[in-house]
């Protein structure tokens, strides 16, 4: 998967998960820059991604994450 | 994937691009908020999309704006898993089933606390049902064990915990009991010994499941078999340890629309919602090849043949949904003859004419056939499920008629039953021995119709069929009908309200209330219980008819009358000299709105708001010569 290519799928998964047309996902962005952005949703952006890479994501791998350039590189891992 | 059909809700149709747009402006919908919010539940949803839709349901609620037509109902929800996620999940999908869902959420893990103790939020609450949404997980049992006698111990207590969850709620919030069964987990201890010993998880999960079921069966309270579902999807798929810790999930997250359609059809029949009339296309639905095209000797219906046989699973299916009560009618873009001829004469064919109650084979549009046949068996539109292999006459009659259920088909006709089957349009909370003959009456009441335009006159005709009616209060054994009917009547139903079996109990014995299930027979058959009374007393020598409802297959017969004569007699006989009638209008009973004045009752109240007065004294009622003998009464 190219970088590139996994921000620009994780700000589709990232709008339809907070309904927000205008969210544009980098790798700096944290849980506090996004409105709505609770445990709760956290886990449906989890289950989401899981989905849409054919992928799963452990409890210590989702715990340890800190924003979304880690996640973007614990989804470049499962493949 | 084989599962997608499960999965991915296969029978529903996709859900458009925009659709979370589409959730966003749903409150400028012009065909009405609660029908719009319907609609886009109606496509196949998944868990995002189910949770912006419940999102839109929840904005429309704190607005206080009307989700009419759809219907209010207050589910209790206890579990030992987190259902944070489920809960907009059910809240959409209930829309989809014409259901208005409020949700009161138990504690975590907290279910014993939650119904026992009798000031707890879900018993305060007092929900119309409560979903006992607990696991292997949350059973005090399953460690594997040594020896049968603990073993059977631990069935016991795990029944035992359910029996006094079950029991709890009753006592304390009086709500139906929504109880699920267990899916066994894929590991085992032995391997396939599993099956053979008793101790062995496996085991015990199967002894509690049948232990459960034995808890329902018989009882008002109601099973969601999730046990099923799982083995459904495969327990693999199903159970999933990695969402069990990353978030307490009791299931794997594919799987949430799929349980909460379940639960919500299982809401829905409680409501009444569930259809009763499959209407089936022709020509490559029940058949390979088209009729008129390839004649006689061309279809595909042979049995041992590979393409026949797809079509004859259909029919059979079609055939054992007749059986037990569900009305079959057809609708060809054909024309009438030719499209007879196989039932009458191809050797293949399981359907027979004599078991279709309308058959509308002409060249008119669908939906103007499906309005027909919904005339001509005196069943709404929402009773109805429309099955056509052609796309194009599928979306004409989802846009024409939004209220009936038309399935997505995939393109290879072995699996039109089974995808019929997985979407459940006819799911039933419970079967008496009287749903066997439904189809037959909807069907003698269409050659009713018939027969009625040739003889001499109405009145002449209902003479020669010896009607004879017999009323009975509401008693033990009644009452599972009494329920159904009171649940399930639309149409003739002046107030469409909903009783459950344990308050419909609670009549018999209270000397509040005067109750009326009559039974009607005549010549043809009988049509068993076919309407409900429930008057109760408001002040002094004055009954409220509280509920009064009818089945539509014995409307013009004078029944109303009959009723009405009975009523007057026994409350002149108690003392009783003002009846009470209200009609409360719903988009489904316009048949009833004349029903008081027609019986010679004075209109005294109109509030503006659909509920309309009526006033009879007793003394004043008279009655002509009704052609129905009563053959038994009460004292």
């Amino acid at each position: 998967v190219d970088t590139g290519g996994i921000y620009s799928k994780l700000t589709a998964i990232f709008r339809e998960v907070f309904d927000d047309e205008t969210l544009v996902v980098s790798p700096a962005l944290t849980a506090k820059d996004v409105p709505g952005w609770d445990s709760l949703r956290n886990i449906r952006l989890m289950l989401t991604v899981e989905k849409a890479y054919g992928i799963r994501l452990t409890a210590s791998e989702i715990g340890k994450l800190q924003d979304v350039g880690d996640l973007a590189r614990l989804v470049q891992s499962k493949f | 994937v084989t599962d997608a059909l499960y999965t991915n809700l296969g029978w529903l149709p996709k859900a458009p691009v925009d659709f979370r747009r589409r959730c966003r402006s749903v409150d400028e919908a012009k065909m009405g908020l609660g029908s719009a919010l319907r609609a886009l539940a109606s496509y196949s949803l998944d868990q995002n999309q189910l949770f912006h839709l419940a999102k839109a349901i929840e904005r429309a609620r704190e607005a206080g704006r009307t989700r009419k037509p759809l219907v209010p109902f207050r589910l209790g929800l206890l579990s030992n898993a987190t259902v944070d996620l489920l809960v907009p999940a059910l809240i959409a999908t209930a829309a989809r089933h014409g259901i208005d869902l409020e949700i009161i959420q138990g504690g975590y893990d907290q279910t014993v606390q939650e119904v026992l103790s009798p000031d707890s939020k879900i018993n305060q609450a007092k929900p119309d049902a409560v979903l006992v949404a607990i696991d292997h997980r949350g059973l005090p049992f399953l460690n594997p064990l040594s020896d049968p006698i603990a073993q059977k111990t631990a069935v016991y207590g795990a029944l035992d915990y359910l029996e006094t969850i079950r029991s709890a709620i009753k006592a304390n919030s009086g709500s139906t009991c929504i109880l699920q069964t267990i899916p066994p987990g894929p590991e085992t201890l032995f391997g396939n010994l599993d099956a053979v010993l008793p101790e062995t998880p496996t085991r015990m999960v199967q002894e509690v499941n049948a232990g459960i079921v034995a808890m329902v069966s018989g009882t008002a309270d109601v099973l969601l078999d999730v046990a099923h579902i799982a083995n459904t999807v495969g327990l693999a798929n199903w159970h999933s340890p990695t969402h069990w810790d990353m978030a307490k999930l009791p299931f794997s997250d594919d799987y949430c629309p799929l349980y909460a359609e379940h639960v919500c059809r299982i809401i829905g029949a409680l409501r009444g919602k569930s259809r009763r009339c499959l209407i089936l296309d022709l020509d490559n639905t029940l058949w390979g090849g088209v009729i008129g095209d390839d004649g006689l000797e061309g279809i595909q219906i042979a049995e041992g043949d590979a393409t026949g046989e797809a079509y004859r699973a259909l029919q059979r299916f079609a055939l054992d949904l007749r059986g037990r009560g569900i009305v079959l009618a057809v609708c060809s873009k054909n024309e009438d003859e030719i499209a007879r001829l196989p039932f009458r004469k191809h050797p293949g064919m399981l359907l027979r004419e004599n078991h279709i109650a309308v058959f509308q084979a002409n060249w008119k549009d669908k939906p103007a056939n499906i309005r027909a046949i919904s005339d001509a068996l005196a069943l709404g539109l929402e009773s109805m499920v429309f099955l056509d292999d052609n796309p194009v006459e599928r979306e004409h009659v989802r846009q024409e008629l939004p209220e009936v259920a038309v399935p997505e088909l995939p393109a290879d006709a072995a699996l039109y039953a089974r995808t019929l089957s997985a979407a459940g349009y006819f799911e039933a909370i419970f079967f008496s021995r009287e749903d066997v003959g439904r189809a037959d009456f909807y069907q003698d009441n269409a050659r009713r119709i018939e027969l009625q335009r040739q003889s001499g006159g109405l009145d002449a005709y209902l003479r020669s069929v010896n009607m004879e009616i017999a009323f009975q209060p509401f008693d033990k054994t009644g009452r599972a009908r009494i329920t159904q009917l009171i649940n399930k009547s639309n149409q003739y139903n002046l107030t469409t309200r909903r009783y459950t079996e344990a308050e419909v109990s609670k009549m018999e014995k209270d000397p509040a209330f005067f109750t009326l299930q009559v039974r009607l027979s005549d010549t043809f058959r009988d049509n068993g219980m076919i309407s409900v009374v429930i008057c109760r007393e408001d002040g002094p020598g004055e009954w409220e008819i509280d509920t009064w409802l009818m089945s539509c297959r014995v409307l013009g017969r004078c029944v109303e009358h009959m009723v009405l004569k009975h009523i007057t007699e026994q409350a002149k006989k108690r003392g009783i000299h003002k009846l009470k009638g209200k009609y409360i209008r719903t988009d489904r009973n316009k048949l009833v709105e004349d029903h008081y004045s027609k019986l010679g009752f004075v209109q005294v109240g109109d509030d503006g708001n659909g509920c309309y007065s009526y006033e009879l004294g007793v003394e004043t009622a008279s009655f002509e010569d009704i052609p129905i003998a009563v053959v038994s009464d009460i004292a």
